[in-house]
């Protein structure tokens, strides 16, 4: 079929920097950085999303009391509204559930859980992705065939389901008496295995269109093993794209986790993430106790926000030919 | 004397990038008359296409004409409306690309793309475009055009789409038409037809025919003129004989010593040291100097503007005998 | 063209016997059969009548016959908390997922299509930067987010809305719809817009990439030389390079959206597969799980095959690719 001929690219000439600049002047000038204090959109969804890494990390030097620690909650303090409405009681910044938990620092805490688990989904998938990518480029055949095909099927089936299956069937091996803890690395092993996907596949094609180029041949003539090869050489010309799909697979793994528990099929309410505070919020919601369920909505959506800004920047930046 | 059907005149084409802008077209003038096939040689990135696209209007931002006049028949067609540049593309000047492969819509028949053509530009029924379709298509030697006329493009050889591509270009009648490195994707046995194929229907319809092409055998072979074009400038112009034969500017002679020829085999050929300057790293003086092997001081101050020289005009310091202010300053 | 359709059946067929057999191994091996059916004091030799009852002493390819068997008469067990036969369960609750996925889809389609094919061309108005925001919280919002603002607003706010349910159904055979009431209808917008808003996203933003790219072309280039007028090349030649992709993608996500309709149907309580499905992973009652991994499987396995012989209907150049392969 002549249709498949791709037509001709030139080799982009990344611009060279001066041959004294330093490495921070290079950064400063290069192409990505000049897009990113371009964009004040993206400057503010970097500084939004740090801040929420920074909120989760000293969580328990923020937080007013210890949420998941049922000693240090009062049943009296039960449904207080947020500070500035006229029932605000201090120190509940943002009022207060029906156990009497502190919303603002059951978002603290529910944050570090979304974020724990997002990250270490994103590092799962990443890594199990890449290592079957590279394994199908770079071995071919069969085992090319048989990883591709699972990944083709496995992409008709929505992410979500996929969690939740396994989910469910982790629940009834262990039946149905997980810890919090447990739950949490059952969580991140089913956003693994509904993500690795678009890793292995871009990485996949990465490495067959740079196993055909003169250096690896190069290395390959010198003598150097496969894997080294593959890791030195292979896998830096793929960084770009997997930077890209790895910041909005942190978005998506976070959404997954909080639509997890908001389904009653993630973390559960001893140890809350923000998608099981929703879940608990919501049934206040027809009683007007709306702040137990609309700061934990928007803290998810921002940050979610802040990270897809992230992401779609990122896209941008590193493929030029969409500006 | 009778108007040239396309008058470029001091022509400035700009690109703006961040870092700054850069020049690709910098004071281009030519004529093409009736009739009249010129060739357009130069390296890539020497500004052969983009002089193509700014006559026919395709420059689009970030670049844009920046100065100079574009004149089709003597009408200046540069700073027109988009309606009304669009009604000359296709209707007066035709243009032609260099993929085939990539020029025609997959998902439309053949036909269905040049009736659209025919229809956009001239007042005829369904059926009359229709029939005249096909007669472009015999005209341009398609085979049984009545039957392929109902094809889709992937079902014909780059040769065959190529020829479908100028029955695009042509099918309104231009008085022009501009041919960007026609053959260049195609088989070498292929090129041959098209190169006569697009010489004859120029010569039948005594349609001006703008010819750009790094191929200099190409242009030997079609032109009746020729511009060899340098860094966004034309550095030398004139008839396609005494350009080819007795090249003047440097860089002329270095690009004819490259072509081989068959009586002169044990011959090395010539090669031109060093690159052409980016756009954006352009030298001051001439843009040939670092690259020339006969450079003098006023080569790296002055621009040398072209000026008659015979039937050629150059733009060469060397060639120009009237004593110059800038070279008097150098010297001095 | 027949060779290729029926490559890609058999294709079809073999990814159903792949999660026939996940679905199998989860309903055998996934927790014990036995111990959700008896209760805890049942005496063992009582249990090995149930076990036997149930044939799960036979050898395990003869039980996964037997399973496939069953299902592939859509018969797939007794659910643990219903006790009651799963396929009936599930036939009484398909209707409800497929009306809201069908509307969801088409609300989807029509402003993702629309918004896309406006923000490809008209590149920096305020409307595209508007309906790059809106894209951008589609993507954001997570579907539960959005489906409780939709409540607050218009249910508990402005008491508009219904906030959960399908409203009154009319029943035509087996089939109960919600279309044919004032009640239905009203009952399915906001469930609608919930699941349709992220499919609309996407669509927004492949219609507008694929749109910029095609417009990238050379023979869109080449068009424009030839002196077409906008409108035929943005409309006719554009649009359809474009949409040739986005049917691909648009009729795959309709599988999605049946999926994504978990999440709708939980917080609307719409009573569909999705809603049964959510608490059948929470109370773990297997067969119900494995019946719904089964029965998506088949849609988005049809609506796969179906989207593939599409595919070829609409691109001349596969086509001839299939009438004559190489």
């Amino acid at each position: 079929m002549s249709d498949a001929v791709v037509p001709h690219r030139v080799e982009s000439s990344p611009q060279r920097a001066r041959p004294n600049a330093s490495w921070l002047n290079r950064v400063l000038d290069s192409d990505i950085f000049y897009s990113f204090r371009r964009s004040r959109m993206t400057m503010v969804a970097a500084a939004v999303t740090v801040l929420f890494f920074l909120l989760a990390i000293f969580a328990s030097q923020l937080a007013v009391q210890n949420p998941f620690d049922p000693a240090q909650l009062q049943l009296m303090n039960s449904r207080i509204s947020p500070l500035w409405t006229a029932e605000g009681q201090s120190p509940f910044l943002l009022g207060t559930d029906e156990q009497g938990r502190d919303v603002f620092s059951a978002i603290l805490y529910g944050l570090r859980i979304s974020l724990v688990v997002g990250v270490l989904g994103v590092i799962f998938a990443g890594t199990l992705g890449i290592t079957l990518g590279l394994i199908a480029g770079y071995v071919g055949g069969a085992v090319d065939g048989l990883i591709m095909r699972i990944a083709d099927v496995q992409l008709t089936f929505p992410a979500i389901l996929i969690a939740l299956l396994v989910n469910g069937v982790a629940k009834s091996v262990f039946n149905n008496r997980l810890d919090a803890v447990s739950t949490l690395a059952v969580l991140v092993v089913a956003i693994g295995l509904s993500f690795w996907v678009q890793y292995a596949r871009t990485v996949r094609g990465s490495v067959m269109v740079e196993k055909n180029k003169d250096y690896v041949a190069a290395a390959q003539l010198i003598g150097l093993p496969a894997p080294k090869i593959m890791l030195r050489h292979v896998l830096p010309n793929t960084m770009g794209p997997i930077l890209v799909i790895a910041t909005i697979n942190l978005a998506l793994a976070i959404i997954t986790e909080a639509t997890l528990s908001f389904l009653g099929a993630g973390m559960p309410d001893t140890m809350p993430s923000l998608g099981t505070l929703i879940r608990i919020g919501n049934n206040y919601l027809f009683a007007g106790e709306w702040w137990i369920v609309a700061f934990p909505g928007i803290a998810l959506a921002g940050l979610i926000l802040a990270i897809n800004l992230l992401g779609d920047w990122l896209r941008d930046a590193l493929n030029p030919k969409l500006r | 004397m009778t108007v040239p059907v396309l008058s470029v005149r001091n022509l400035e084409v700009e690109f703006l990038t961040r870092r700054s802008t850069l020049r690709a077209i910098n004071g281009v003038s030519f004529d093409i008359a009736k009739g009249e096939v010129l060739g357009v040689v130069g390296e890539s990135g020497a500004g052969k296409s983009v002089t193509g696209l700014a006559v026919i209007g395709l420059i689009d931002p970030p670049g844009r004409i920046s100065g100079g006049e574009i004149y089709l028949s003597g009408t200046r067609i540069d700073h027109l409306p988009l309606e009304e540049i669009r009604r000359i593309r296709g209707k007066r000047i035709g243009m032609i690309f260099q993929d085939p492969l990539t020029s025609l819509n997959p998902l439309y028949r053949i036909g269905d793309q040049i009736v659209e053509t025919i229809r956009t530009h001239l007042n005829l029924s369904e059926t009359a475009a229709r029939k005249r379709a096909i007669d472009l298509l015999a005209e341009v030697g398609i085979p049984a055009p009545d039957k392929r006329i109902d094809a889709y493009p992937h079902e014909f050889s780059g040769g065959m789409r190529q020829r479908v591509v100028i029955a695009l270009a042509i099918c309104a009648e231009p008085e022009l038409i501009i041919a960007d490195e026609p053959t260049t994707a195609l088989d070498v046995s292929v090129q041959a037809q098209i190169i006569s194929l697009i010489k004859r229907l120029g010569r039948d319809h005594g349609t001006a025919v703008m010819l750009v092409t790094h191929d200099m055998g190409v242009i030997a072979e079609t032109s009746d003129r020729v511009a060899v074009m340098y860094s966004g400038r034309i550095a030398e112009i004139g008839p396609v004989q005494d350009v080819v034969q007795n090249p003047l500017h440097p860089y002329a002679k270095g690009l004819m010593g490259a072509i081989p020829t068959l009586a002169g085999e044990d011959k090395r050929l010539v090669q031109i040291p060093g690159s052409m300057p980016r756009l954006s790293a352009i030298p001051p003086g001439c843009p040939f100097n670092p690259r020339c092997a006969f450079v003098f001081d006023r080569c790296r101050v002055d621009r040398p503007e072209p000026l008659k020289h015979g039937s050629h005009a150059v733009a060469c310091h060397l060639f120009d005998t009237a004593p110059h202010e800038a070279a008097k300053e150098t010297v001095a | 063209m027949l060779a290729f359709t029926l490559r890609r059946a058999i294709q079809a067929i073999g990814v159903m016997i792949a999660v026939g057999v996940i679905a199998f191994s989860m309903f055998r091996f996934a927790g014990d059969p036995v111990n959700q059916i008896v209760s805890l004091d049942t005496p063992a030799a009582e249990r090995e009548a149930v076990r036997k009852s149930l044939g799960l002493d036979d050898p395990v390819p003869v039980q996964f016959a037997r399973y496939f068997a069953n299902a592939a008469q859509f018969k797939f067990g007794v659910s643990y908390q219903f006790r009651q036969p799963v396929s009936n369960l599930l036939m009484e609750r398909m209707p409800a997922t497929l009306e809201l996925a069908a509307c969801a889809t088409v609300l989807a389609m029509v402003f993702g299509i629309l918004m896309g094919v406006y923000s490809a061309l008209r590149r920096d108005t305020i409307l595209t930067k508007f309906f790059q925001a809106v894209s951008l919280i589609g993507i954001s919002l997570p579907t539960f987010l959005i489906g409780i603002l939709l409540i607050y607003l218009f249910s508990v706010t402005l008491g508009w809305l219904p906030s959960f349910g399908r409203g009154e159904v009319v029943r035509i055979g087996w089939w109960t719809t919600g279309l044919l009431t004032l009640s239905g209808l009203k009952a399915l917008i906001m469930p609608s817009i919930t699941l349709g808003l992220f499919q609309m996203t996407l669509i927004m933003r492949l219609v507008r990439a694929e749109m910029l790219e095609v417009l990238r072309t050379d023979y869109i280039r080449f068009a424009r030389a030839r002196g077409l007028t906008t409108r035929a090349i943005h409309f006719g030649h554009a649009l359809k390079n474009t949409l040739v992709p986005v049917i691909t993608v648009a009729g795959l996500q309709f599988g999605s959206v049946i999926a994504f309709a978990i999440i709708t149907e939980t917080v609307f309580q719409w009573p569909g597969m999705g809603l049964l499905f959510v608490q059948a992973v929470q109370n773990v009652d297997i067969p119900i799980m494995a019946a719904y991994l089964l029965m998506v499987s088949l849609i988005f396995v049809t609506i796969n095959l179906v989207v593939d012989i599409l595919y070829t209907v609409v691109d001349p150049r596969l086509r001839s690719t299939i009438r004559r392969p190489a």
